[in-house]
């Protein structure tokens, strides 16, 4: 087995504030494998941790105990050309399409940057070639985008630059962090199909961050999903979201609206997710599990329920001939 | 026939450096008491300035150029200023999109609650206002100690909510929300819509919720209103909407979504909307229409009305 391309072992994040610690991302292990390449979903809600695991797989945050290694070597110990060679492999793409510009550069020069970073020998013949490349395999005309400023376009096409940009220089992983929450939804679809035909295309390895479900469901290939730091559930897309086993899992298929009369919200109530949480042992989602029981405060275990599907709820039972390792059920 | 809101031919402008942005041309709507409308369209489709015109909000460099906004009998755009501002809250209430932004950062709920009844009644027993807060507390699912918090103690659901009781405090006949849901999470966002629906069943008012989520609509609405380059070009049912769509667009809008038994597949809509500066002659959806003819690049479409007040601005209906 190769290494792989991106492992997080026992990672795991506390922020300080003064006297007070939260556990922003519990221990959580798993590797993005270069081949085949996959789409991986993170959902939560605000909070749960999403934003601080992509941070940290991007190498902008360290964490607080346990190491990410790119190709077998911790990110935090890179020399410079390892350094350089590690953020030109793992690009991001981040949630906001009008602020990442600068309004008074040209479209052309977010492009040209990094592969006059990466990739200084080239020609300017050979410069315009990649940009292009980069521009249509996101399908945008490079005719109609090269040359015009940020205002002429629209946030749909402003955010499919910016995957370009991630793309231009080749990496092997995408971290997408909310790359469509602030898109209008007739555009979304443009988008998702670009990060989709990446992977297919590109043998691009992504990590797609969201907490909407719908376009999870549609993009991805497996999902992780986090509450307050804490995986709830994980395995594959089709499974997870189809046949959600941890009660927060269900709260959050039950709350989508789906575009479709048919299947309209449930009557079920749930508790105020305004409550906070009382910090400490136990399941993070106790004080608004309908199930709740007395075993909870102890933290459940993420442990595999049927193949390619895990997750970490007293209710189910492990399957105890299956893997546990979340890798493997990705 | 009566209808609680009539509008018809609202035009508004936005007059700038680069010219004039019609942001909406000849519109009109209808809506019957205790009804709920979804108004959709991309961003700069006009949905907005139609609520804030309806509201009579529109600041220069905007403009309201012409048409008529009669809420029970009563016509908005005649009205003096301070008219308006009796009617505002009381007759018709804004939730404003982004309820972060919208709540004085250094003021108790409570204090924020007074001022806005105050307004309307300066001689009312301030024991009078508190207990209405508390009802409009009460219906929006807040714990009455809500009250004498300030907003920074507050979820973004909560400050919602609190946005919600606020404009429901003096029982208003429409409710127009603005996008009320676009920076919450999806858990959140179906509690703030269901608080809505259930408020707006317990005064019996119309609402008109202002989005671009079809699937919100699908949930709890009847009617939608299908917005496109400052124009409705349909107004259905939301069965009909959903089932059988008749403008080009709305048939584009609707494949477009995601749906749990196409999975995989993705329809966006070709093109780009176009700008308010210059629009297409004709029909101005003509340039991304899969239904396109001749003279839809040359004659702009009229209304072809169903029953029920439902419409669609299309040449392929005009015939019949």
């Amino acid at each position: 087995m190769n290494t792989a391309t991106l492992e997080l072992k026992n990672v795991s994040k506390l922020y300080r504030v003064g006297k007070k610690a939260v556990h922003a991302l519990n221990p959580i292990s798993f590797d993005l494998l270069g081949d085949p390449a996959r789409i991986i979903t993170v959902a939560g809600e605000s909070g749960s941790g999403k934003t601080t695991l992509a941070s940290i797989m991007l190498g902008l945050l360290g964490p607080t105990t346990g190491q990410v290694l790119y190709e077998g070597k911790d990110v935090s110990r890179l020399n410079g050309a390892q350094y350089r060679d590690f953020r030109k492999n793992v690009q991001a793409v981040f949630q906001d399409p009008f602020a990442v510009f600068n309004p008074f550069y040209q479209v052309d020069h977010l492009l040209e940057v990094p592969i006059r970073k990466f990739n200084p020998g080239l020609s300017k013949v050979a410069r315009r070639k990649a940009m292009e490349e980069a521009l249509e395999a996101v399908g945008l005309q490079p005719s109609e985008i090269l040359g015009r400023y940020p205002h002429q376009l629209s946030g749909g096409q402003r955010q499919r630059i910016n995957v370009a940009r991630a793309i231009v220089i080749k990496p092997k992983i995408l971290v997408a962090d909310e790359p469509v929450s602030m898109v209008d939804a007739s555009l979304r679809a443009n988008i998702l199909e670009a990060l989709v035909s990446l992977r297919e295309n590109h043998k691009v390895n992504i990590l797609y961050i969201t907490h909407d479900l719908t376009t999870a469901y549609h993009v991805s290939d497996s999902i992780i999903v986090l509450y307050r730091g804490s995986v709830m559930e994980a395995g594959d897309i089709t499974k997870v979201v189809e046949s959600p086993q941890h009660p927060y899992t269900q709260l959050l298929i039950n709350s989508i609206p789906w575009p479709d009369l048919e299947r309209k919200w449930d009557n079920q109530q749930y508790a105020n997710p305004d409550i906070q949480e009382i910090s400490g042992a136990g399941c993070k989602f106790y004080s608004r599990c309908p199930n709740r029981q007395s075993g909870c405060q102890v933290t459940p275990q993420l442990v595999p329920l049927f193949p390619s599907h895990l997750a970490s709820c007293l209710l189910h039972q492990p399957q105890a001939n299956l893997d546990s390792n979340l890798t493997q059920n990705l | 026939m009566k209808y609680l809101l009539d509008i018809t031919g609202l035009t508004v402008s936005y007059y700038t450096d680069i010219g004039r942005a019609i942001a909406l041309n000849q519109v009109d709507l209808k809506l019957k008491q205790g009804e709920k409308l979804g108004l959709v369209g991309e961003s700069g489709s006009g949905k907005s300035t139609m609520g804030l015109a309806m509201m009579r909000m529109i600041k220069p460099p905007g403009k309201v150029e012409g048409g008529s906004v009669v809420i029970g009998g009563v016509e908005m755009l005649q009205l003096s200023d301070k008219e308006m501002l009796k009617k505002r809250l009381s007759t018709i209430s804004y939730i404003p999109q982004g309820a972060m932004n919208s709540l004085n950062p250094v003021l108790k709920i409570k204090r924020q609650m007074i001022d806005a009844y105050k307004a309307h009644y300066p001689n009312h027993k301030l024991d009078q206002v508190l207990q209405l807060a508390h009802e409009a507390m009460t219906s929006v699912e807040l714990p009455e100690h809500v009250l004498e918090m300030h907003p920074h103690e507050l979820s973004g659901g909560m400050k919602q909510r609190v946005c919600i009781a606020i404009g429901i405090l003096l029982r208003p006949q429409i409710i127009i929300a603005d996008e009320p849901t676009s920076a919450l999470d999806v858990v959140t966002q179906r509690q703030v819509i269901e608080t809505l629906n259930r408020v707006q069943q317990k005064i019996g008012s119309a609402l008109i919720l202002i989005g671009h989520d079809m699937g919100l609509m699908a949930q709890s609405m009847d009617k939608v209103a299908v917005m496109y380059a400052g124009e409705i070009v349909e107004i259905n049912d939301v069965q009909t909407i959903f089932t059988n769509p008749k403008h080009p667009y709305t048939q584009a809008l609707i494949s477009s979504l995601p749906r749990l038994q196409n999975r995989g597949e993705f329809r966006g809509i070709p093109g780009m909307a176009p700008s308010l500066y210059r629009l297409p002659n004709g029909c101005r959806f003509h340039p991304r229409c899969n239904q396109q003819q001749p003279q839809c690049q040359t004659t702009s479409p009229h209304k072809s009305v169903f029953e029920d007040e439902k419409y669609v601005t299309c040449h392929l209906y005009e015939a019949s």
